[in-house]
């Protein structure tokens, strides 16, 4: 059984001038003990089915799904409280922005210890060693000392690793690692990936991991969502999809991607004309034609 | 807001003596805070001990020292300050009367405090039809002159000490809701809320533990000034004979009953208003040396 198994997740927002719909009947699995990645530009509703997933949506959002479920818990049917004791122990989310999703009144260490009060329940000399060992595992040198910084005093990848810290307290069976490392620069990235990848393999943890950046999904997802316009418009294997991609809308997402060989590629911004056939050619990939046919006509 | 160095936001963390120890680091930076938190020790001094303090009753009349003259305008050394239309120690009155303000605004500070906090963050956390309801009020409240509805209030139940209190509460309780509302609602949209609800923290924890604290620096100021303005409120209230009544030596009610003084003997008026500048510039300069000590940013530790 799947570990998480969303089908035709949708997600409406209610605005002033009538609803927008943000996710679109996306189906998703993620096994045990497996990386999939959900990739789509800015905009394209990855976050928000996300939040949909965890529960985090503001009231303005309507939910539906014909199924969202992990392992036996209907998602759709808990209530707040039932729901508040999964997330943060069976399911745990890092985000974009490390710096700023760490509360700055607060120490690193008394952060971690707050998800293991929540959770566990572990008493405050427990809490203590906890802390230092989550710290350690995920490579902060000097552990003890590090746990009562603030989170100013701390640099971007320093406060990514405390987050995954937090995230990975409580040894949750699903690790939703929303673009984790999007705000990073290029080699604290790779530490940061190289670190998710360890981690996920030493405990079996599932990762769901929502990105832009085809490259690091390359680099650590065993399977690829792509997103577009909250619709997912292909999904298999990393090598496949990279390599042989289907839908024109993943080509495209592929040739975006900065080419160290063709410097001035990637960097012009893309000419409305452009844009315009490659929405026809989707429309038309959608509607059942081949790519080939919408070229012809 | 009083620029501080941010090479003072040190990046090296090391082990402090202690919360307080850095708090003192921090707060010994601004000078004037320094200043403004002695004179309040003084008064606070004085206001704890002034039975002790006091060389005579602040009640009692001495009919041969009516209107007597402070020491310096050739008064006596048994009325220092002088005494005023009725004969009762001017020095004496002051000390007591420290209590009485004090009182008035800490206790309005911490009704009003204690009530802003609970609606703003209601108000925050629900939005829509709570929001509406807390705002609306507040808004009410706000439409009307401060004095007059502590006027109207104080006509509806009565002068006297404690009523006083709730008069002024209520004129400024608005101040209190809207700055928690407000900052707890820039505070919620914050990526670190959102990270805090994801590891499953329920809602009153949330709003308590999470989203008060990163709200507090602005709140304490406005707290630590709202002492002062409360102690003003009060010192009008009693000038109109609204406030605490005879004869309890309350500067405001002082004030009022020396201005048929003012020419002929003015240190009568002059001493009890120079009492409530003092203890009111005193109390804001603190509150100032608050925000900057309270800021996480601003400590070494």
């Amino acid at each position: 059984m799947s570990l998480l198994a969303i089908r035709n997740l949708s997600v409406t927002f209610a605005t002033r001038h009538g609803s927008f719909k943000v996710v679109d009947g996306v189906d998703l699995n993620v096994e045990p003990n497996e990386v999939v990645a959900i990739v789509g530009e800015s905009g394209s509703g990855k976050s928000v089915a996300m939040l949909a997933v965890m529960g985090l949506l503001p009231h303005t959002a309507t939910v539906t799904a014909d199924r969202l479920t992990f392992e036996d818990y209907d998602l759709r049917r808990l209530s707040d409280r039932e729901r508040r004791a999964i997330i943060g122990r069976d399911i745990a989310m890092i985000f974009q922005e490390p710096m700023s999703s760490l509360n700055p009144c607060f120490t690193a260490g008394f952060q971690i210890a707050e998800v293991l009060r929540t959770h566990l329940g572990m008493d405050r000399a427990a809490r203590k060693r906890r802390v230092a060992e989550l710290l350690a595992e995920v490579g902060i040198t000097d552990p003890e000392r590090r746990a009562h910084s603030f989170p100013h005093q701390l640099s971007g990848g320093m406060s990514q690793r405390v987050m995954i810290a937090m995230a990975l307290a409580c040894r949750p069976k699903l690790l939703i690692a929303d673009e984790p490392t999007t705000a990073l620069d290029v080699t604290v990235q790779k530490q940061i990936l190289r670190l998710i990848r360890a981690l996920q393999e030493r405990h079996g943890t599932s990762v769901l991991f929502v990105s832009h950046d085809l490259g690091v999904v390359a680099q650590i997802c065993d399977r690829v969502s792509v997103l577009y316009m909250g619709k997912v418009v292909e999904q298999g294997g990393t090598a496949d999809i990279l390599q042989n991609p289907r839908h024109p809308y993943t080509r495209a997402l592929l040739a975006a991607n900065p080419r160290y060989d063709r410097p001035d590629t990637g960097l012009e911004p893309t000419p409305p004309e452009v844009l315009a056939a490659l929405r026809a050619e989707i429309a038309a990939f959608d509607a059942g034609g081949s790519v080939g046919e919408a070229r012809d006509g | 807001m009083t620029a501080v160095p941010e090479t003072l936001a040190s990046t090296e963390p090391r082990e402090t003596a202690g919360e307080l120890a850095a708090f003192w680091a921090v707060y010994r930076e601004n000078k004037g805070a320094v200043f403004g938190l002695c004179v309040l020790v003084v008064i606070v001094f004085c206001a704890i001990f002034a039975n002790v303090l006091a060389p005579h009753s602040p009640i009692e009349q001495f009919r041969d020292a009516v209107r007597a003259p402070p020491i310096w305008a050739g008064g006596t050394s048994k009325f220092f300050l002088g005494a005023d239309g009725l004969g009762r120690d001017t020095l004496s009155r002051l000390i007591y009367g420290a209590r009485i303000s004090l009182f008035i605004g800490l206790a309005v500070m911490g009704l009003s405090s204690v009530i802003g906090v609970a609606l703003g963050l209601a108000a925050a956390y629900f939005g829509g039809i709570v929001d509406v309801a807390i705002s609306r009020l507040t808004d009410v409240i706000w439409a009307l002159p401060s004095l007059v509805l502590a006027v109207l209030v104080i006509a509806i139940i009565g002068p006297s000490l404690f009523n006083t209190i709730i008069a002024i509460t209520i004129v400024y309780m608005p101040t209190y809701v809207r700055l928690m509302r407000a900052s707890a609602i820039s505070e919620l949209a914050k990526e670190y809320v959102t990270a805090a609800k994801a590891s499953g923290v329920g809602p009153l924890r949330l709003m308590i533990m999470t989203v008060l604290p990163n709200c507090l620096a602005p709140y304490i100021v406005q707290a630590a000034i709202g002492v002062s303005t409360a102690i003003l409120e009060a010192a009008g209230l009693g000038f109109l004979g609204l406030g605490a009544q005879p004869p309890t030596p309350e500067w405001g009610a002082m004030l009022a009953d020396a201005r048929e003084f003012i020419r002929s003997d003015p240190w009568i008026v002059t001493l009890p208003g120079l009492a409530i500048v003092i203890t009111v510039i005193a109390i804001n300069l603190t509150g100032d040396g608050l925000r900057d000590a309270l800021d996480p940013k601003m400590r070494r530790s």
